[in-house]
């Protein structure tokens, strides 16, 4: 017989708010069986042992003051480190002069989307393709420079949380049209669209993104001509775009898969062609449905960049390595380190809770059924 | 049936049709003049909605040629196009797109196929609401309405389009007893008006009001074609006989 912890004859309790107080709750949910009282226990001693220790290291014994390690406690954090070279983690070797330029660009395009955040906002779809076509250009004459006076900055120079921003920025707006183009095409009844996406979507999934970013800094100026070099950075944006491209292909077919055939019969009854049927009928639905799937993919994206660190850039992560190797602080690698995953942790939460509330406001939306 | 060439709207010849080795259409002959109702009936499986998703190019055929006012369906993607710009369908499962409301479902073939103004659009889509008796559900979602109701934005959503014919699948079949009326009592009305239709139902009631002629169809081929008197008192074949026993009690 299995325990019965209460009887089945209990006289019917008073409404939840009233019956909890502090103590009803704690009893309730952490001690109500001995093996619950035994788990709470466990608990409770392994947060004493890892988080006391790190709340002193990382909290009571740190400094933020100092110039180098010797102004740093032997066993607390020293984040005078990321005081001291916190622009580094945002710009990473982009000239100090110039950085306004990258501040003025990212101005730019909070300021350009703010209209698509406007709630009655008319023809929003052709914004968003309007400023996806006319921000990048301007975004790149501003951060390299070269023309109307500005001065000439090498992608090399480019680093910290801004490249890590423009490589997942670029990643984002090109795999989801990218993205769907491939899982339309998957889908598609032309043999040889087909055969083509599956080939694409097949390969790009079956290798790690290390590998292809390997492939496209070492492998591609082998076929290039003499002479003739692809930025190191290009290469690596267009290695991240493809692979989640082929990744968001797989999320969007899930949700083309979900709209039953008689939203496509309607829509080819109605006399829609297939262009129109797809953006204004099935798409609608389907994106809606995997909302959750393509943030995930644009997390995963998100994270993904710090491996452009391994052909040579200096994303938040490289810097983050490159400045541990510092002489002036040698041996405060943790520091660093927890800073850029700090970094990186914002930014995705930050997205999976923008994406939490857009679904609520669609399901408030209509509520249907 | 159709005496005037000029006035046949839909011309079938030998249509044949195989799901893979299924031969599901085995020789269908049918022509239905302008402002002519046909009702077509026969047990499930027997392909009645293949035969009607024929006339509107959602199926393919293998064999024989329909021609739809005067225009054939032969493969041909304009000619595809022209015909379903001229015919509206009305499905089973009412098919309207749940992401848009009522009114944005009646506008969107309009504006993006025919080019219509908004403003137009939306005049039109009103006209066809209240014509089937919904115009205050118009910012409503699908969702938000009775199976009934739904199936009335549907066809007002077809009409929209102008069609010279419409087809119905089985409009009823999905609809709780009590909203089959509401919706037969809009296609009478619209049967009154002088539409070409083309209707797959088991409503014999609708059908002996409005049907010019009935079809009867098993396994894939049109057993019995008669004016609706003849075809319930008069049954000539033994398999439409036995139909109408299990249906009529
Ligand atoms: N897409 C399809 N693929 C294969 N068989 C089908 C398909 N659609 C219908 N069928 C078959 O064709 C036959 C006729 O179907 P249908 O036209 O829907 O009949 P009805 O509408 O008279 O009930 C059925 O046996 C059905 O199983
Ligand atoms: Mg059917």
């Amino acid at each position: 017989m299995a325990v019965r912890s209460e009887s089945p004859r209990e006289i019917p309790r008073p409404p939840v708010s009233e019956r909890i107080g502090p103590l009803a709750w704690l009893k309730h949910n952490l001690f109500s069986t001995w093996y619950n009282t035994l788990l709470t226990f466990l608990v409770l001693w392994l947060l004493w042992v890892t988080l006391v220790p790190f709340v002193e290291w990382a909290v009571v014994n740190a400094t933020l003051a100092g110039t180098s390690k010797a102004d740093c406690p032997a066993d607390g954090a020293c984040w005078a480190l990321v005081r001291v070279r916190f622009h580094q983690y945002l710009f990473g070797l982009y000239p100090v002069e110039e950085r306004w330029r990258v501040l003025l660009a990212f101005a730019l395009l909070v300021a350009g989307m703010v209209p698509l955040f406007l709630p009655r906002m008319p023809r929003r779809i052709l914004y968003a393709i309007v400023l996806i076509l006319v921000y990048p250009p301007v975004a790149y004459l501003l951060f390299a420079g070269g023309r109307f006076g500005l001065v000439p900055v090498e992608t090399a120079n480019w680093g910290g949380l801004f490249l890590t921003l423009v490589i997942a920025g670029v990643g984002i707006t090109t795999s989801l049209p990218l993205g769907i183009l491939l899982a339309l095409g998957r889908r598609s009844s032309m043999p040889v669209v087909r055969a083509l996406s599956v080939a694409f979507i097949e390969l790009v999934r079956g290798v790690p993104l290390v590998t292809i970013l390997f492939m496209a800094s070492v492998m591609l100026p082998l076929f290039l001509p003499p002479g003739v070099t692809i930025d190191k950075l290009l290469r690596a944006l267009v290695g991240v775009s493809l692979f989640s491209s082929a990744y968001m292909a797989e999320v969007v077919r899930g949700g083309l898969q979900a709209i039953p055939k008689g939203q496509y019969e309607a829509a080819m009854a109605l006399g829609l062609s297939y262009w129109q049927m797809m953006r204004l009928v099935i798409l609608p639905q389907a994106l809606r449905l995997v909302i959750p799937g393509i943030v995930n993919t644009f997390i995963g994206l998100f994270k993904d960049t710090s491996l452009v660190t391994i052909i040579g850039l200096y994303d938040l992560l490289g810097m983050a390595k490159l400045i541990t190797t510092d002489p002036a602080w040698l041996g405060r690698a943790a520091e660093s380190y927890l800073f850029a995953a700090f970094g990186f942790w914002i930014f995705c939460f930050g997205m999976s809770r923008y994406s939490m509330y857009v679904e609520r406001v669609l399901a408030a939306g209509r509520e249907r059924d | 049936m159709a005496q005037d060439g000029a006035d046949r709207m839909i011309v079938m010849r030998d249509v044949h049709k195989w799901f893979g080795e299924f031969h599901v259409l085995r020789g269908i002959t049918l022509e239905v003049a302008r402002g002519q109702k046909v009702v077509v009936c026969g047990p499930s499986g027997s392909g009645k909605s293949t035969m009607i998703r024929c006339i509107n190019g959602l199926e393919d055929y293998q064999r024989g040629e329909i021609v739809v006012d005067g225009i054939p369906l032969d493969g041909d993607v304009k000619h595809l196009d022209a015909i379903r710009r001229e015919v509206g369908m009305v499905f089973q499962q009412f098919n309207l797109f749940p992401h848009l409301t009522v009114m944005e479902n009646l506008i969107l073939a309009p504006m993006h196929v025919k080019h219509m103004p908004r403003r137009e659009a939306e005049e039109l889509a009103m006209f066809f609401l209240e014509r089937v008796r919904i115009p205050e559900q118009a910012h409503k979602y699908p969702g938000q309405l009775s199976g009934g109701q739904q199936q009335r934005v549907a066809i007002a959503r077809a009409l929209c389009m102008r069609p010279k014919i419409m087809l119905f699948d089985e409009p009823t079949s999905a609809l709780d007893p009590e909203m089959v009326k509401e919706v037969l009592d809009v296609m009478i009305e619209l049967a009154e008006e002088g539409m070409t239709m083309v209707v797959v139902t088991h409503e014999m009631g609708f059908a002996r009001q409005v049907a010019d002629f009935i079809c009867f169809m098993d396994q894939g081929e049109i057993v019995e074609m008669a004016p609706p008197a003849e075809f319930f008192s008069r049954p000539r074949s033994e398999r439409t006989r036995l139909f109408l026993s299990q249906i009529l009690h």
